[in-house]
């Protein structure tokens, strides 16, 4: 029996149609794009027709927006540290608590740097203060980073009011949109985004490969300087491969966007309801009502995520967990904390993600394995006793360290 | 997912002694739920002779966590109080053929939970002074608060200084900027401003790799060196020297859970075995040459020292 992959949010399987465009890129049209004789002149002509897809997919004005970049990481500190060296006199930042470490990490070095971050906090659901974004923004914020969708939930942002109301106050506004290109539509020449990042590997192109969406007209200053390519915005021999596999992925992704919407998301469904009716004291974090039509993230009481995933590993499923011990850190996920959801869940949450490719056999063979699993590990938990947590006169409280 | 050993998944997929154990006389509770971990030992002592007849563990936590629990029971089945109570965290590591670094304190929350639980059996209260916090250098398992505690201890101002005094970031240096932010906010506390040393790809700046001439954190009698040795000594004046030199570096190695000891001087050729977890370390080609230059300072001569493995040692002696 074939593993199950339930973990695409963390990456996907290459499209094979991706693979076989990207091929010939690697032997036959090895030219360099910029170069004048009839080895690059063809690279140089696939390069654009993978940009076009992929405006076409981001539903940009023109194609001249799309800046190649390695990767969803590089496009958000192109993207960030670009607003702050273009706008000398602007020194702060508003992002939210839930962002990913590409975003988070370099926030909190330019906080060590001198510069004043803003985090926006989220509630039980993961859901921003729209009131307290507006009291914030002022003539000294340079950016404002806010993600489409949020990698371990899957909870949406409302990021095309938010970018409304920072261009209304003329401030720049980006968005990490690696979890949402693809599965979300968009149309961003009708919307006020300045700057998004977008990761291939998210949507079945290849790793080592992203996007920064750049609306013409915003003020930028590039992050690596040297030749002319990407219109001397990022310097760097392009990955033409990669750029050409990422185009037909685009193409891919537009064509399946209405799949993922619907068969995606009743599997996702299927699987969250089968497992909340097998297991108590189980329950959905983030926005439910309100999330990628993929990612189903469930907190398994009074058990650790490592454990789990480690046992469904066993059994040939694939998944990933906010635990503190998958990540090597020594807090669970900052998500699954921000949310304020207690400890003894939060080590326990699993993220089924899931993608074109998951089939009906493969959420009930999901369905199927979950409950033991926790049933065994609960069994060997002092929070658990016969069937339900320990009562609250007898509960276990160890000495904390 | 992690690197762990076959021991490892065994206890975690068929842990031993899980569940409370029925008439339990010792109990301990220890945890760090934070960090995402729990454990209560329960313990049943035949209170005549303070023997453990049974042990049981209930675990929230990761593989190796529970892992280490049903290693930690297995192990001091059998032993009396006293016995078990020698059991260090590396003991149960070791048991489980290691562990992760990012892991390391799975065992020494079952050591805890061990002093927990006989404290519990002796009426005692336990004092509970272990503290931790994010990992710093992933090679030597360092974490924040063990930087930022022998910082401020040996008022410590360089990042060869910590490395010197922590091992942490003696291996691949990539934590290095994470010292030097520890460093930053620690000088700043004291009133004082870190300065990098100068960056140099070679020379003879000794930053970076563990250095046995260290001080230890606890004062250390530093090797009484008397100076100039005399040209030539007696075979038998060699040899105690050799050892007074092994002696003092001896300390340094035993924090490591490391230790050396020598088999046979040949000329110019001092044959070691190091043993413990000196045995396979990353280090080990780096220990041995600090042990080598120590000896050639001492001696006023150049020695060669040459490692000698396991087996090759079992010939020359027993097997320690």
């Amino acid at each position: 029996m074939a593993d199950v992959y339930l973990d695409n949010n963390a990456t996907t399987r290459v499209d094979e149609e991706v693979v076989q465009a990207m091929l010939p890129f690697f032997t036959e049209q090895f030219g360099n794009p910029s170069s004048l004789h009839s080895f690059g002149n063809q690279v140089g002509m696939a390069l654009k027709k993978a940009r076009q897809s992929v405006q076409k997919l981001l539903g940009a004005e023109h194609d001249s927006e799309i800046v190649f970049t390695s990767c969803g990481t590089e496009a958000d500190s192109t993207a960030i540290l670009s607003a702050l060296k273009a706008q000398p006199e602007r020194k702060t930042i508003i992002t939210t608590v839930v962002e990913h470490p590409a975003i988070l990490s370099l926030c909190d070095y330019l906080a060590s740097e001198g510069y004043t971050v803003h985090k926006l906090a989220v509630d039980k659901k993961g859901r921003l203060d729209l009131d307290h974004y507006a009291s914030l923004l002022s003539d000294d914020v340079a950016i404002v980073s806010v993600m489409w969708a949020n990698n371990e939930t899957g909870t949406l942002f409302p990021v095309l009011e938010m970018a409304q109301m920072a261009d209304d106050a003329g401030i720049m506004f980006h968005t990490d949109a690696v979890q949402a290109v693809g599965k979300v539509p968009m149309n961003l020449q009708d919307s006020a985004i300045h700057m998004l990042s977008v990761s291939g590997h998210k949507l079945h192109a290849p790793k080592g490969i992203g996007v920064l969406y750049l609306r013409r007209g915003t003020r930028f200053r590039p992050l690596l300087r040297g030749g002319h390519q990407e219109r001397g915005r990022r310097a760097g021999t392009e990955n033409a491969a990669s750029i050409v596999g990422l185009g037909v992925a685009a193409e891919r992704a537009l064509a399946f966007m209405e799949h993922e919407n619907t068969e995606v998301k009743r599997l996702r469904d299927k699987l969250e309801a089968g497992v909340l009716a097998a297991v108590p004291y189980a329950f959905v974090t983030g926005d439910p009502d309100n999330r990628l039509p993929n990612t189903a993230n469930i907190a398994f009481e009074y058990i650790e995520g490592e454990a789990i995933l480690l046992l469904l590993n066993k059994v040939g499923i694939a998944a990933s967990s906010g635990s503190a011990c998958t990540s090597g850190s020594l807090e669970p996920s900052h998500v699954m904390r921000a949310m304020d959801i207690p400890y003894t869940a939060a080590h326990g949450t699993v993220r089924f993600s899931l993608s074109r490719y998951t089939t009906e056999e493969e959420v009930d063979r999901v369905i199927a394995a979950v409950p033991p699993i926790v049933a065994q590990l609960r069994k060997l938990s002092p929070y658990w006793s016969g069937n339900g947590p320990v009562e609250a006169d007898k509960a276990f409280a160890p000495v904390y360290a | 997912m992690w690197d762990y050993s076959e021991k490892v998944k065994e206890h975690f997929y068929n842990p031993k002694n899980a569940g409370a154990v029925a008439e339990a006389n010792a109990i301990g509770d220890v945890g760090s739920l934070s960090c995402g971990d729990a454990l209560r030992l329960t313990l049943k002592v035949d209170p005549a002779t303070d023997v453990i007849l049974d042990a049981g563990f209930q675990t929230f936590g990761c593989g190796s966590a529970i892992a280490s629990s049903s290693a930690l029971t297995e192990m001091i089945k059998g032993l009396t109080v006293d016995e078990a109570l020698k059991i260090s965290n590396q003991d149960i590591a070791d048991f489980l053929d290691g562990l992760p670094p990012e892991k390391m304190h799975c065992s020494v929350m079952g050591r805890e939970a061990l002093q927990a639980a006989v404290a519990n059996y002796r009426g005692e209260e336990l004092e509970d002074d272990h503290e931790e916090g994010a990992l710093i250098c992933k090679c030597f398992a360092i974490d924040e608060v063990m930087v930022r505690e022998t910082i401020r201890a040996n008022n410590l101002s360089s990042v060869e200084d910590v490395t010197n005094y922590t091992k942490a970031g003696g291996g691949c240096s990539a934590c290095h900027e994470g010292i030097e932010r520890v460093l930053t906010e620690e000088l700043a506390a004291r009133g004082e401003v870190f300065v990098a040393a100068p960056t140099k790809a070679k020379g003879k700046s000794k930053s970076g790799l563990v250095n046995l001439n260290a001080p230890a954190p606890a004062p250390a009698a530093p090797a009484p060196a008397e100076a100039a040795p005399a040209p030539k000594m007696t075979n038998l004046q060699r040899i105690r020297r050799i050892e007074m030199v092994l002696e003092s570096i001896r300390p340094t190695l035993q924090r490591d859970h490391g230790d050396v000891e020598l088999l046979e001087v040949d000329g110019k050729n001092v044959y070691v075995k190091l043993t413990g977890a000196c045995t396979g370390c990353q280090m080990a080609s780096m220990t041995l040459s600090g042990i080598q230059q120590r000896l050639i300072e001492e001696l006023g001569e150049f020695v060669k020292v040459i490692p000698v493995s396991a087996a090759a040692a079992a010939h020359a002696q027993l097997e320690v």
